[in-house]
């Protein structure tokens, strides 16, 4: 890795070099976690995709038996948690991971050892989610799981492997949550306000919060679900005078915010590259943050829409009707805000661009689609149908995955030192969009044609059979357009263009440093003194308001006489990695009770010992804090 | 390169429809038989006042999002097309940061928009939440979600039936509705939207249809195993069509006394009756659906199978290999039904209880 | 004018203290403590009065012994800010005094609650005889587990200010587990005051 000044390359003498599976296993470098993150969710797209490219085969023709009833409900469900919690989660978490500290002029998160937490624990969440197709089948009850549905047949533990491995995913989740909104609290760089924060870094913070006050109250209801199945308590059995519903809702004041967990990291994705790609600032960018802001607080308020036709009564249902419709309004500001980015600059269509501009349009039918659902009568036609499968598919795919797509080309040089193959990635983007479009605008139509979800089979006479076959095709093509993407990710590891510290003419700090960065990111911790200090320190502005390159300034060069300077990185730890991994043995064991109490304790005890060498392990091993 | 790509699209799509060509099963319901129409569930195609109320609504506030996307979508593809950068002709670019005023406007135009769309919304979720007057003359239907097939009862006729329902035309239908196992969700699309069923608690629906016809529906909340296999037929008639029927369904079985219906009858009562009722006779059990007058049903299983006997006779033999199930995991004691279980009838049996079910009109 | 100019190299600009980085934490967690809370309390509200053949909360409830059991809780908050007063002089053996006293008084509500448990189960209350038995013993199971893992984190805080092996900052870390201490111990009050109190 090149830096400016040998000398502190060698005072810094990282420990765990560039390569071996230990240095990985053991590594606190949010760098490297964020790396871990990203190709985990990579690797879990391809398995949600194929389980999509499963059902969508199932559907294809009338009657079709491809899969089971059995195997198909298999198929939705983990689709549909593999895509929400092994996905989009931890790819955010991925650019997070990396980048919140390069965007703030940080070295590292408040915790390095908690962030190695996190991901492990994330890990062997996913793992455990994936042994239980091995072990007599995934679970089957929806990725929402409703009660009692969820809580039915207890000697089968399929919906305990889902109650439990979404417990331990939420775990990771807050455990990262405490340690971004930490990050950001304290250790922004001199100079850097909280206003002055990068966009993406203000959607993380946000997410933080979401996921920090959400997923404990799905936490609770998990615990109930996994007790009425393994201990007989009376949550949610209408028999014993439990009420149902009462999952639906603790599920969903957690499963409303999720969604938005979901889509503002890539909202702050395509806030970033907008202005670099059109070479003017983001327009209202206050605004924006406000929005995101006023999404997350107002996201907490609109739960029941998602229970229209549970029986709410017409006034709770009124209520949630105007409160979904005005969440419409700050989603508004921002994509207003981004159009008017692009006006007036001067726009190359790298592929960056391509996904942030996808995303507009696709995330605006999403929205409105979701504007159609807050009509509550409308939505007593809709609820249940491929109408909302298309709905969501278009705010999640059409917006966050092509949000997360350009962040991915966008930050892809910063973090591997190559530019990704730009042809291809047009290919990508242009396959993507077509495959997205045939595969999920057909199911407006079959939703109110009167399709219901989590159907495997149809028969002939309902009108339903062209534009399944459609989708099923375009289910494909998105396919290839993933092979493509692939491809792209094979030949530029191999043989790609170099990118250098700053190939997009960038904004923000992570561009000052080299493409990878150090080990420790910024020789010296930067002084800021506004927002995109990095491009303010490459241009200034003439009195007609344009830009004209600053004159030379130091630009990332050290000064001498720094040689001196000690720059402490946490060391490496097995401690996370053993504490996450004893939580997996306990999680197995809660599975198969009360046999499995034995691997409880078992587990417990492995965790206690990772968590005690953790406490009295130094942060860094030369002694220092 | 495109070119390329496009090709390769068309030979995919080729090679996906050759695959999948082969792979569905025989249709085991000839819709068309039963309704006119290619889309039969469609709510955009309302036969009563209730779906008209919300279709209107939904095209209103429909038209409104297509508006809107095309303005959004005009202005981006301008940007696009007119700022985009040329290669040499690099143009000075304004910096501009904001616009307060224009943030005003395009806060508060989209919050009148939704508040125009609020009214009728707010003021159509009251009105289609209230239960007919009793100057409507309402008929009562008791709406029962079982996994996976629905029980109707007629309160004022008093008998039960199953995945049927008949309706006389032109009044309201006032649906009282519950589950004994987990969700479900009763839905015509054509006659209103959908209404969750949950057991412990009871939800109401109404539901018309202006004329006589066939109106169908499913089940709209995932229930397990054979959700998509949990259907509903609701059939309109004038009014003295419905009474006849009604009274008709009211009358007890006949039960044949000689030929192979009679030995069908010795069967069922070894068999089938600890689950499946006859009225008039000693079978009483309503864990399955009714069988009073299964012959006069145009469909079983959930109204997934047409009422045929050779559809009979196969899910007679081996009922879960027509409609997933798991009959293994039935507990009658805790109210747990998960299908019929596979009794390993033998085909004379089989012959007795088609001539049975065929004799109960 | 350059925005990004490298000034002092000093690595902790921008970056404060240890200690107020991980308040910072603690808070952030605790925050989230309540949405958890608040959650198990809801579902004991809703199902309060569902109280199927069972007994109810006014067969039960022995309002005098646990409002001797709250008390004693609300010592131990007493003493823990003792503690923290004792560390912050760094007046280390006083402090550990105090955090073996914390510790007693919350082993001392356990046990109370072990016994109003039994008891409970003995009049015939379980976790499965109705939706009011599963809330009650859910919450306040999870509740008792938050203080026996407090009760841990005092006794081990006072085990490692032996031989010196806290840090120097060693008030900083009594007063992380003060804070969750006295978190614990408002959830009782809130416990005490919704589940007991008002039921009967």
């Amino acid at each position: 890795m090149a830096t400016m000044n040998p000398v502190i390359e060698e005072a810094v003498a990282a420990p765990h070099g560039s390569g071996g599976l230990w240095s990985w296993v053991t590594t606190t470098d949010h760098k490297r976690i964020g790396v871990l993150y990203g190709v985990s969710a990579i690797m879990f797209f391809i398995v949600g995709g194929v389980e999509a490219l499963l059902i969508r085969t199932q559907l294809a023709l009338p009657n079709g038996d491809v899969l089971s009833a059995d195997a198909y409900n298999q198929m939705f469900t983990m689709h549909a948690t593999t895509m929400v919690f092994l996905v989009v989660m931890p790819a955010a978490a991925a650019f997070t991971n990396y980048f919140l500290p390069l965007l703030l002029g940080a070295r590292d998160v408040a915790f390095p050892r908690l962030n190695a937490l996190s991901y492990w624990v994330f890990f062997f969440g996913g793992l455990f989610l994936t042994i239980s197709f091995f072990v007599g089948g995934a679970p089957d009850g929806g990725w929402f799981g409703y009660a009692p549905l969820s809580t039915q047949v207890g000697e089968v533990v399929r919906m305990d492997y889902w109650a439990l491995g979404l417990q331990i995913l939420g775990l990771a989740s807050v455990l990262s949550s405490v340690n971004f909104i930490t990050t950001v609290f304290t250790m922004r760089a001199p100079g850097m306000t909280l206003m002055r924060m990068p966009v993406f870094a203000w959607m993380a913070f946000v997410v933080s919060f979401l996921l920090l006050f959400s997923l404990p109250i799905v936490t609770v209801g998990l615990f109930q679900v996994f007790l009425d199945r393994n201990l007989g308590t009376l949550f949610f059995s209408a028999a014993g005078g439990g009420d149902p519903v009462l999952w639906q809702h603790l599920f969903w004041l957690f499963g409303h915010p999720e969604v938005y967990v979901l889509i503002l990291p890539a909202m702050g994705i395509v806030s970033e590259v907008l202005p670099v790609f059109s070479r003017k600032p983001l327009f209202g960018r206050s605004f924006v943050i406000f929005s995101g802001i006023a999404i997350g607080f107002m996201g907490f308020g609109v739960w029941a829409h998602h229970m229209f036709t549970s029986g709410l009564g017409p006034v709770a249902e009124a209520a949630f009707a105007l409160t979904t419709m005005f969440i419409a309004v700050p989603t508004g500001v921002k994509i207003f805000n981004w159009i008017a980015t692009i006006w007036g600059g001067a726009l190359r269509f790298k592929t960056p661009l391509l996904f942030s501009l996808g995303f507009i349009a696709m995330f605006v039918i999403g929205g409105l689609s979701g504007v159609t659902h807050s009509v509550v009568p409308a939505d007593s036609q809709q609820h249940d149908t491929y109408y909302v499968v298309a709905h969501f598919h278009y705010v999640l795919f059409g917006g966050a995955i092509f949000g997360l797509f350009s962040g991915i080309y966008y930050w892809w040089p910063k973090i591997t030192g190559k530019l990704l193959n730009e042809r291809l990635g047009k290919v990508h983007f242009w396959l993507m969009l077509i495959g997205f479009n045939l595969t999920f605008a057909p199911m407006h139509i079959l939703g109110l044609a009167g399709m219901p979800r989590r159907t495997y089979r149809y028969p002939k006479g309902l009108g339903f059979e062209f534009w399944n076959l459609i989708a099923t095709v375009g289910s494909y093509v998105i396919a290839l357009s993933i092979a493509v993407f692939l491809v792209n990710w094979w030949r530029t590891t191999r043989r790609g263009e170099a990118a250098g510290n700053d190939p997009w003419d960038g904004r923000t700090l992570e561009w000052t440093i080299s493409s990878p960065p150090p080990h420790y990111n910024f020789d010296t911790v930067p002084l800021v003194h506004s927002e995109d200090p990095f491009w303010h320190e490459k241009y200034g502005e003439d009195e007609a308001g344009h830009a004209v390159p600053a004159v030379a300034a130091s630009s990332g060069q050290p000064q001498a006489g720094l040689a001196d300077e000690e720059i402490h990185m946490p060391s490496p730890s097995y401690y996370p990695a053993l504490t996450a991994f004893g939580l997996f043995i306990s999680l197995i064991g809660f599975v198969y009770v009360p046999v499995g109490l034995v691997a409880v304790a078992g587990g417990l005890l492995v965790t206690l010992w990772g968590l005690f060498g953790w406490s009295m392990e130094p942060l860094t091993r030369d002694g220092h804090e | 390169m495109i070119k390329r790509a496009r090709l390769r699209l068309s030979f995919l799509a080729l090679v996906v429809l050759a695959s999948v060509a082969g792979c569905s099963s025989a249709d085991p319901t000839n819709l068309e038989s039963i309704v006119d129409g290619d889309y039969p569930q469609n709510s955009l195609n309302p036969a009563g006042p209730q779906a008209r109320q919300i279709d209107d609504l939904f095209w209103m506030v429909f038209w409104i999002a297509v508006a809107v996307f095309v303005l959004v979508m005009l202005a981006m593809l301008v940007a696009i097309v007119r700022y985009r950068h040329r290669e040499g002709r690099d143009r000075p670019v304004k910096q501009v940061h904001g616009n307060t005023r224009l943030e005003i406007v395009w806060t508060i135009i989209p919050a009148l928009i939704l508040a125009f769309i609020a009214v009728p919304t707010i003021a159509a979720i009251f009105d289609l939440r209230s239960p007919p007057e009793p100057g409507d003359n309402a008929l009562e239907i008791e709406v029962i979600g079982h996994q996976w097939w629905w029980e109707f009862r007629y309160p004022e006729y008093g008998f039960s039936t199953a995945n049927e329902m008949h309706i006389p035309a032109g009044r309201p239908v006032f649906l009282s509705m519950t589950s004994v196992d987990v969700i479900h969700s009763f839905w015509v699309p054509q006659l209103n939207g959908k209404r969750d069923v949950v057991p412990g608690r009871i939800s109401n629906l109404t539901i018309q249809a202006d004329a006589p016809g066939v109106y169908l529906g499913q089940c709209a909340e995932f229930c397990g195993l054979a959700h998509a296999d949990m259907r509903h037929r609701v059939f309109a008639h004038d009014e003295a069509d419905f009474e006849a029927w009604a009274l008709a369904q009211a009358q007890p079985a006949l039960i044949p006394t000689e030929g192979p219906a009679a030995g069908g009858w010795d069967t069922f009562q070894l068999v089938c009756a600890a689950c499946h009722a006859v009225d008039g006779t000693e079978a009483t059990a309503q864990f399955a659906p009714n069988l009073t007058h299964f012959a006069s049903r145009t469909s079983f299983g959930g109204a997934t199978f047409d009422n045929t006997e050779e559809h009979l006779r196969q899910w007679l033999r081996n009922p879960s290999a027509m409609k997933p199930m798991d009959p293994d995991r039935n507990d009658l004691a805790s109210g747990r039904i998960l299908g019929m279980p596979d009794f390993g009838l033998t085909e004379e049996q089989i012959d007795g209880l088609i001539a049975l079910l065929d004799s109960l009109k | 004018m350059s925005a990004v100019t490298h000034a002092d190299p000093t690595e902790h600009a921008g970056h404060p203290p240890m200690p107020h980085v991980r308040k910072v934490a603690m808070w952030a967690f605790l925050g989230s403590e309540c949405l958890f809370f608040g959650t198990l309390i809801s579902t004991f509200l809703l199902y309060r009065n569902r109280t199927g053949d069972g007994p109810a909360a006014a067969d039960l409830f022995d309002i005098p012994f646990t409002s001797i059991s709250s008390f004693i809780l609300l010592m131990s908050s007493l003493t823990m800010v003792l503690a923290h007063y004792a560390s912050e002089r760094k007046d280390a053996r006083r402090m550990r005094i105090w955090l073996l006293a914390t510790a007693l008084l919350g082993m001392t509500f356990l046990a109370g609650q072990v016994f109003e448990f039994t008891e409970f189960v003995e009049h015939g209350l379980t976790v499965t005889t109705s939706p009011f038995g599963s809330s009650f013993f859910v919450l306040t199971s999870f509740h008792g587990g938050h203080v026996a893992i407090g009760v841990i984190m005092l006794l081990a805080t006072a085990f490692m200010s032996f031989g010196g092996k806290l840090r120097s900052d060693g008030g900083m870390n009594v007063e992380l587990v003060g804070l969750y201490w006295h978190f614990v111990d408002i959830i009782w009050i809130v416990i005490f005051t919704v589940v007991y109190l008002l039921q009967v």
